[in-house]
């Protein structure tokens, strides 16, 4: 951008209240999930001089993780089906690299965040080519979560929902290594949040487009050239 | 009398004992076997009635203690008779015959009855150097199981062995030990997986046979539901612990002594489907999590290549020797930390007059 060029701001509604919902209850179950995982695979060692039946808080969070996993995976359905009737920035189409211009654009974005180098505006105004590749592979990391989740869940749950995931344990040799896939899965979301964050700050930091704020109050901005 | 097998009953009584001993037999046998009381007068008629199965019972790669289990079972019957009674027409450790009249009886038997007789197997099959690693008078096993199965109305196989492999199928199985599943084709086949299985459990599923003549519920895996259908975890006694949060931290402190939850111990109680907190072992006398030791799993898949016995998640292999999930995921958390701050400061540095120059533009342009 010349200095002598006039430009002027222009807004765009991106992400409508839907998208922003989903967002933040996921983020809220995700953090609440990865956590409540956590301390059921390494629970603290707390002292206490209480009997056994003055006490439930590991019941408790077992109860968080599994309420979070059903919040999870319903606001995941949810966006999907929001993926067929939101608008050209949720669409599901965005979210597979298919096109060449995807591509050149996942090239770009690459340079501006490894290099630090200035390569021009980004075209795409909703997720950039690179951030929509990566949500895809956070959408397929969530439904690995969700089917090992609840295939852990099905056997000490009658209940209809668990059930449907139960044959999904078939794939595993035992228990104990579906378990263990699932806790080695928290830890690709503890990498993306740090990454997604970060990543975030620094766009809106280069780009100036508000992308920070855009999943709160939904609004994007779009340089023009006056004149 | 070629073809006349005595029942269990018949057989009762030649060894002594009363009908009354032999009434509670049924009902104890019964109760174990997840039989409702309503079916009892069917138990015991099918044991006064249905001749006694012929068995063939075969070992291959095993330590053999799942008969040594076996023959521990609570109830005097079950080792008087029904061991006796099974008749085990075949079975290399307990049988008079060997050599020639061994193998002899053993195709008796097949022939005989064919589609008829029971065959239990005990122990996994080799596979590799075209399976010598085991071979009973001059054949495989794999071809000794393969003839012996394709006639039989139903095949147990015994232990972990039969079931997943066990020890000698953990990695880097040198002789191939593969499960009997893969080489009983069409014959249905129940498992009974532990190292060994409990004795009454492997009385229950005999007599579950014996009585209906047909095979138990079975689930996914073809473990009867009546024994497996549910996790050490769910019957365990020190389950409030767990729920309260209150685990052993090591095996020698308070919370031990306390009979805390072994959670943390690595139990795989957890993971572990068996009825070892219910029925017990040595005539309900104990099961391990009760004597202060964790679940080892045995008899679930792969035990043995789940890592250390009191981990309860498995390390990670190929990182380093002592790597679990949990270290290598906090690594690499901490080097993307690392790597975003380092992006932070140099995009600062780097990015300086490109804001600096949007500033101004959009701040009127002061160079205009």
């Amino acid at each position: 951008m010349a200095n002598q060029e006039v430009h002027i701001v222009k807004p765009v509604y991106v992400w409508e209240v839907p998208v922003r919902i989903f967002h933040w209850i996921n983020a809220l179950a995700l953090v609440a999930l990865a956590a409540t995982g956590y301390l059921i695979g390494n629970p603290p060692a707390l002292l206490t001089n209480l009997e056994a039946y003055d006490g439930y808080w590991f019941g408790t969070v077992r109860f968080i993780h599994f309420g979070s996993a059903y919040l999870f995976l319903f606001n995941w359905v949810y966006r999907v089906y929001w993926a067929f009737v939101g608008n050209q920035y949720a669409r599901w189409n965005t979210f597979l690299p298919v096109t060449k211009a995807q591509w050149q654009e996942v090239g770009q974005v690459l340079v501006i965040d490894l290099f630090m180098a200035k390569q021009g505006e980004i075209k795409s105004v909703g997720h950039n080519a690179l951030a929509s590749m990566i949500y895809l592979v956070l959408f397929g990391a969530s439904i690995f979560s969700i089917l090992t989740g609840f295939a852990l869940y099905a056997p000490m749950s009658s209940s209809l929902i668990p059930g449907f995931f139960a044959w999904f344990g078939g794939f595993f040799e035992s228990e104990m290594t579906l378990r263990y896939w699932h806790h080695v899965a928290m830890w690709f979301y503890a990498l993306f949040v740090i990454v997604h964050v970060y990543l975030v700050a620094y766009h809106d930091y280069v780009e100036a487009r508000g992308v920070l704020s855009s999943m709160v109050g939904g609004w994007k901005f779009i340089f023009q050239k006056k004149g | 009398m070629k073809n006349h097998r005595p029942t269990i009953w018949e057989q009762a009584q030649e060894k002594g004992y009363s009908r009354r001993d032999f009434i509670k037999f049924c009902g104890w046998i019964a109760a174990a076997s997840g039989i409702a009381s309503s079916q009892l007068d069917q138990v015991v008629w099918a044991l006064e009635n249905n001749p006694r199965p012929p068995v063939i019972w075969l070992h291959f790669q095993e330590c053999t203690c799942c008969s040594e289990s076996f023959i521990k079972s609570s109830h005097p019957i079950v080792a008087d008779v029904v061991l006796d009674m099974v008749s085990l027409d075949y079975t290399e450790t307990l049988q008079a015959a060997s050599g020639h009249q061994a193998e002899a009886a053993l195709h008796k038997t097949m022939e005989e009855f064919k589609g008829k007789y029971i065959l239990m197997v005990e122990g996994s099959i080799p596979l590799a150097d075209n399976g010598i690693h085991c071979v009973i008078g001059g054949r495989t096993a794999k071809s000794i199981v393969e003839e012996a199965a394709k006639d039989a109305f139903a095949v147990v196989g015994w232990g972990n062995c039969a079931f997943a492999g066990c020890v000698q199928g953990s990695k880097p199985n040198p002789t191939q030990a593969t499960p009997v599943k893969k080489f009983v084709g069409s014959t249905p086949l129940i498992s009974v997986p532990g190292c060994p299985p409990i004795a009454d459990v492997m009385a229950g599923v005999v007599t579950h046979i014996l009585t209906f003549g047909k095979l138990p519920a079975l689930d996914a895996h073809g473990r009867p539901k009546a024994f497996y259908s549910r996790r050490i975890h769910d019957t365990c006694y020190r389950r409030p612990n767990f729920d309260a949060g209150l685990f052993v931290e090591s095996f020698d402190d308070e919370n031990a002594k306390k009979g805390y939850c072994l959670y943390k111990m690595g139990c795989r109680g957890p993971v572990t489907y068996n009825a070892c907190a219910v029925t017990k072992w040595n005539e309900g006398t104990s099961f391990p999590i009760q004597s202060g030791h964790g679940c080892i799993g045995c008899s679930e898949a792969g035990y043995f290549d789940n890592g250390s016995l009191y981990e309860h998640l498995k390390d990670t292999k190929g990182f380093a020797i002592e790597g679990t999930a949990d270290k290598i995921g906090a690594g690499l958390a901490v080097a993307t930390g690392v790597g975003v701050g380092a992006h932070l400061v140099a995009a600062n540095l780097t990015k300086r007059t490109e804001i600096k120059d949007r500033i101004e533009e959009h701040t009127g342009g002061h160079h205009g």
